[in-house]
């Protein structure tokens, strides 16, 4: 089958690689018929990742067609076709008993520090991702879940991870009617952050970035404000102004380890890896947020240390709330807002790319080129 | 924040999951308290351990499942051996997993050349896409590129050469 490769950082290609195979009962395999490179892919394409390891394929996005069961599958049959959470979750363990999918306790042996998830180096478990052909996934009766009638693919596959991690990020803040919310960074989980902030009734949204074409599709998908970080002189002083010099209520970080706007923060976070990527837009989010308010992180950063303001957190009384999204426990809700059209999580697509042009189109998404937002990739099995 | 006369009625499902009761103590409100009797569910059946996982040593086993897609081998594999005697909460555990990385990426150029494959930089880093979109970008960077070359080139040929070198470049 045709998979993508990683060869070291910024290196990637496609190549053939055996299709994967049921390896315990409770398996699938499923053909992959869409599949999205992710923001946080790019922390694995960048090099930034520890254990991530050449030859591995990437993807945790993804949605296909059950092409085999193993002999404990009992809820999905061939032919279904299926959306598949990025995280790896038993369904019994303790962990996934208080819904927290995404810390799953039976799915990764190598760190305890993170759950398992689809093509996210061996820090994630080690499995293998959906930017190829086929996938093995494993616990096939909790993950995957069928797509209702009437969804196409391209809604679908957004429901993975983007969906859910922006609705969680909302979610966590703790948003009460006529809250501000500020968001940072204006990638696909910041826009849909922003989106769903409405949902749970904020009084006004705010999302902050560099990059002109993703403040103007914010400006519109998500009916936000969208402002450019680069023509202010301190984006802080900028929403506190900005909120009669309160502070946000909340504050949520939608950027992770490749924020831009800190020189120190960039050359310690992502030139010389000294820390787990850089921190500035968390930075922002804890000077930014009024006392007592709150900081929802769903950006992703390394295992190490980051360098933070955890002095202000404590002064000012902010919680902070955190975590992967809990993709299994927010479909059916989610869904539900997809089929009545309050979530268009398809317009967020800027790109469909075959799977045979993986290295453009990271280098693509990765360098923001031609105004890329959201790059899908499509292997040449999903016309079959 | 109490706000009730502005009107979001422009924005499409505006306030239908707001829930008041939302305070900051998520997943606290769904603790089931089973963790505290550790390893008390029914675990899984072991997928059957076929090649070399490595896991923490903050947790006694493998999990039930586990990923298959690279097992450690050759000299980053060593390395990542020594690094999965650490903790997470150690540097010993992840700086030697960047190094092993690092050196995985040699490791991955000589398995390609031995098997008679030469990498293709230029694709495999998706240079055809600054080919189509960031043509101008894509020329100042080779021309970096080869100026470094050069300089490198240059500082390398030493005295002798250098001096013939600019000599020719002058007779032209």
């Amino acid at each position: 089958m045709l998979a993508m490769n990683y060869r070291g950082p910024k290196r990637v290609r496609i190549d053939q690689k055996p299709i994967p195979e049921i390896l315990h009962p409770e398996d699938a395999i499923v053909r992959v018929v869409r599949s999205c490179i992710c923001g946080s892919d790019l922390h694995l394409y960048n090099g930034n990742v520890p254990d991530t390891r050449v030859g591995s394929t990437f993807g945790h996005e993804f949605v296909g067609i059950v092409e085999e069961i193993g002999s404990d599958v009992h809820k999905l049959k061939v032919g279904d076709k299926v959306i598949v959470p990025f995280n790896i979750s038993c369904g019994r363990c303790a962990f996934c008993k208080q819904e927290l999918y995404g810390n799953c306790h039976e799915s990764n042996s190598q760190a305890t520090a993170v759950g398992a998830i689809f093509g996210y180096s061996h820090t994630a478990g080690g499995y293998n991702g959906g930017q190829a052909e086929y996938v093995r996934v494993p616990y096939a009766d909790v993950g995957p879940t069928i797509i209702p009638e009437g969804m196409d693919w391209d809604d679908a596959v957004l429901l993975t991870d983007v969906v859910p991690t922006g609705y969680q990020a909302a979610e966590m803040a703790g948003i009460q009617k006529g809250d501000t919310v500020v968001i940072f960074g204006a990638g696909p989980i910041g826009i849909m952050a922003a989106r769903c902030s409405w949902l749970f009734g904020a009084g006004r949204v705010i999302i902050i970035d560099k990059e002109d074409y993703r403040l103007e599709f914010a400006r519109n998908y998500s009916q936000c404000e969208a402002y450019n970080f680069m023509d202010m002189e301190d984006p802080v002083v900028f929403v506190k102004k900005t909120t009669d010099w309160m502070g946000a209520d909340v504050c949520i970080d939608a950027v992770g380890a490749e924020a831009a706007g800190n020189v120190l923060q960039t050359i310690t976070g992502r030139k010389l890896l000294l820390q787990a990527g850089s921190a500035t837009a968390l930075h922002w989010a804890i000077n930014s947020v009024k006392k007592g308010g709150i900081v929802s992180i769903v950006g992703v950063y390394g295992p190490t240390d980051n360098l933070v303001p955890i002095g202000n957190v404590v002064n000012k009384g902010i919680t902070i709330r955190a975590n992967q999204a809990s993709v299994k426990r927010l479909l059916p809700r989610l869904i539900d807002h997809v089929q009545n059209g309050i979530i268009k999580p398809k317009q967020l697509i800027t790109h469909r790319v075959p799977l045979e042009e993986v290295a453009d189109a990271y280098r693509m998404f990765s360098e923001k080129l031609d105004n890329c937002i959201k790059p899908v990739l499509i292997p040449p099995s999903a016309h079959e | 924040m109490e706000e009730q006369a502005k009107d979001y009625s422009h924005i499409n499902g505006w306030g239908i999951d707001a829930d008041p009761k939302n305070d900051p103590t998520y997943p606290m409100k769904r603790r089931t308290n089973e963790e505290h009797k550790g390893y008390s569910w029914e675990r899984p059946p072991q997928q059957p351990i076929t090649m070399e996982v490595l896991h923490s040593i903050e947790r006694p086993n493998v999990s039930a499942v586990y990923g298959t897609a690279m097992p450690p081998s050759g000299l980053s594999g060593m390395i990542r051996r020594f690094a999965f005697k650490h903790s997470e909460n150690s540097y010993l555990h992840w700086l030697p997993l960047l190094v092993a990385d690092r050196v995985n990426v040699v490791e991955g150029l000589i398995e390609d050349v031995a098997e008679g494959k030469v990498p293709n930089i230029f694709s495999e880093k998706g240079y055809s896409a600054d080919w189509d979109h960031n043509r101008s970008g894509l020329a100042v960077r080779a021309a970096i590129g080869a100026a470094v070359v050069g300089a490198v080139v240059l500082m390398c040929a030493g005295e002798k050469n250098r001096k013939r070198w600019f000599n020719q470049l002058m007779d032209r």
